[in-house]
């Protein structure tokens, strides 16, 4: 293995990305990081439109214990990631979306997931804190080659189901009760959208961690839908933001030293601020508009 | 195999109970409606109505008795059938195209992501003109008002071409001018389309001027016929169990009111 000049940063963008490029660490992080930017994006824009992101972030709790509980029977956190969400995921599936709008609840399971995945981070000799911050926290730097490809599997499984469901579940979920009545399969639909929402939220967990969840599951979405009022444009601007704050978040956070965590939290926040101030002062502007040409006809 | 869509019975009831578990909201229901038909179902809250709905979209089965639509039993997703909830307005932050929820009652049934063909977009418009909504196509669901939300369910009802329209109080959030708007373009379609119409409303006066046929219920019975036939002082004393007036002004319209003391109650 060719050894990488540790470099600064500079003002040569091209030098900086092929210094950063140079350490494998930051290729694993930078390929991981596309495929869950990609799936958490159009995912997320389903979560926005039913509503699910407080489950959608109780899923990323139970998947916390379920990592934990991994951690501790010496499994990779990822597996027992999954396998908390996945349950989660089904559960909320089969009680309803009427459960799974019911915050109380979701609330309940969610503080005891956590508190049960401080359980077994404390049963946990070996390494407790930095176990807890990174699932917590995420550590996108420290995915090895294998969660690589497992993320490739998955994000490819993710895009395929997506591609399916897309038009029954749009339909599903922004008119449920005419749907139903056309005889689609509900509980199939839920149940299949709740898993891929799971899969989504575990991988995004390697990047954002636990609390974070929301900086790629929902904030690009929530912002991509004021941009365009036909979905798959907002799923696709949703994808964009997602990768945006990524990248940036991670050539930042290279040269800074500081989390990427909180840069791709910062940079999802700061576009759905711009876009939100964007649209209001274009609404002032049409009404304004509208004013003066009331006004000159008038006259 | 009977030619599709020619039956003359849209809709037929006989000894039909509707219910829950063991309790029967309602009994003996003999009706039938014919294609073409614009029928009104009124009666108080809780009577029974979406019950009757739930049942012909074959989302419930008859708690006894015997049903039949369109020549058939009621059958889950029946594409011959356009359904409009009852439902809260949207949130006005759903930044959504009317155009797509319209092309939704046409394909949102398909797998795959098929981003709309051009066929189901001219469907779309088409069903959007029916309603003289098209100007709606491209603005966003939740900055409707309540009259054009509802233009807007009807054309995603209307897309796919129904012998038979359900609409579940279309009316309720509408002012009597918009009552008035969509009544009219309701009696339109039913008329140029031969689709029979079944509402559920509160109030029968607006209705009065389209109806063939009106249907209440009411504490747990069914009276249906023409207007004039059910809007008697007999067939409602008989149907509520109390003493009924019916009452007409000189353009048409009535007033139902109880005449016992102690149910003095409009009813």
């Amino acid at each position: 293995m060719s050894v990488c000049p540790i470099q600064g940063f500079s003002l040569n963008v091209v030098s900086d990305l092929q210094n950063m490029w140079c350490f494998e660490f930051m290729q694993h992080a930078a390929e991981a990081g596309t495929i869950t930017a990609i799936i958490a994006g159009i995912t997320g824009y389903f979560v926005v439109l039913r509503r699910s992101a407080f489950t959608a972030h109780a899923f990323s709790e139970i998947g916390f214990a379920g990592a934990a509980g991994a951690v501790v029977l010496g499994v990779a956190p990822l597996a027992g990631l999954l396998a908390g969400s996945i349950l989660g995921g089904i559960s909320i599936a089969i009680l309803g979306r009427r459960v799974s709008n019911r915050d109380t609840q979701v609330g309940i399971v969610l503080a005891f997931s956590l508190g049960l995945g401080l359980l077994f981070i404390n049963l946990y000799r070996g390494g407790y804190a930095t176990a807890t911050y990174s699932i917590l926290f995420g550590e996108i730097i420290g995915v090895s080659s294998w969660e690589v490809t497992l993320t490739e599997v998955a994000g490819i499984c993710v895009v395929a189901a997506m591609a399916v469901l897309y038009r029954p579940l749009l339909f599903a979920s922004l008119d449920e009760d005419v749907a139903e009545a056309k005889g689609m399969p509900m509980l199939f639909l839920g149940t299949a959208f709740m898993l891929v929402v799971a899969v989504s939220v575990s991988f995004a967990v390697q990047v954002t961690g636990v609390l974070l969840i929301f900086s790629l599951m929902v904030t690009p979405a929530a912002a991509a839908q004021y941009l365009s009022k036909r979905p798959s444009h907002v799923i696709a601007f949703s994808v964009a933001l997602a990768l945006l704050a990524t990248w940036v978040g991670l050539f930042v956070s290279f040269y800074t030293n500081y989390p990427v965590s909180f840069f791709i939290t910062g940079l999802a926040f700061g576009a759905y601020i711009v876009v939100r101030l964007a649209r209001w002062a274009s609404k002032q502007g049409a009404l304004s508009a509208r004013s003066s040409s009331e006004q000159r006809q008038g006259a | 195999m009977h030619p599709i869509g020619r039956e003359t019975r849209i809709v037929e009831a006989e000894s039909l109970a509707a219910g829950y578990g063991q309790r029967a909201v309602w009994r003996d229901g003999f009706f039938s409606f014919g294609r073409g038909e614009f029928v009104a179902v009124i009666g108080p809250n809780g009577a029974g109505k979406t019950t009757l709905f739930r049942m012909l979209l074959g989302l419930q089965r008859p708690f006894a008795g015997s049903l039949s639509v369109l020549g058939d039993e009621p059958r889950r997703g029946n594409p011959r059938i356009g359904y409009v909830p009852q439902r809260h307005l949207i949130d006005s932050d759903t930044n959504i195209e009317c155009l797509e929820l319209v092309r939704l009652g046409l394909s949102g049934k398909r797998w795959g992501f098929n981003p709309f063909s051009t066929r189901d977009r001219e469907d779309a418009l088409a069903a959007l003109d029916a309603v003289s909504a098209r100007e709606l196509a491209h603005r966003p669901l939740g900055a409707l008002s309540g009259g054009e939300l509802q233009r807007i369910f009807l054309a995603e009802a209307l897309v796919s071409n129904p012998d038979l329209l359900l609409l579940d109080e279309p009316l309720s959030n509408l002012d009597i001018r918009r009552e008035t708007d969509l009544l009219h373009l309701v009696n339109d379609v039913v008329r140029s389309r031969g689709v029979t119409a079944l509402l559920i409303a509160h109030n029968i006066n607006p209705l009065l001027p389209h109806l063939d046929k009106v249907m209440y219920i009411a504490n747990g019975k069914i009276a249906t016929g023409k207007p004039n036939e059910v809007l008697t002082s007999e067939s409602l004393t008989a149907l509520y169990g109390v003493q009924v007036e019916v009452l007409r002004d000189p353009h048409g319209n009535v007033a139902i009111i109880g005449v016992e003391e102690h149910h003095g109650d409009v009813l």
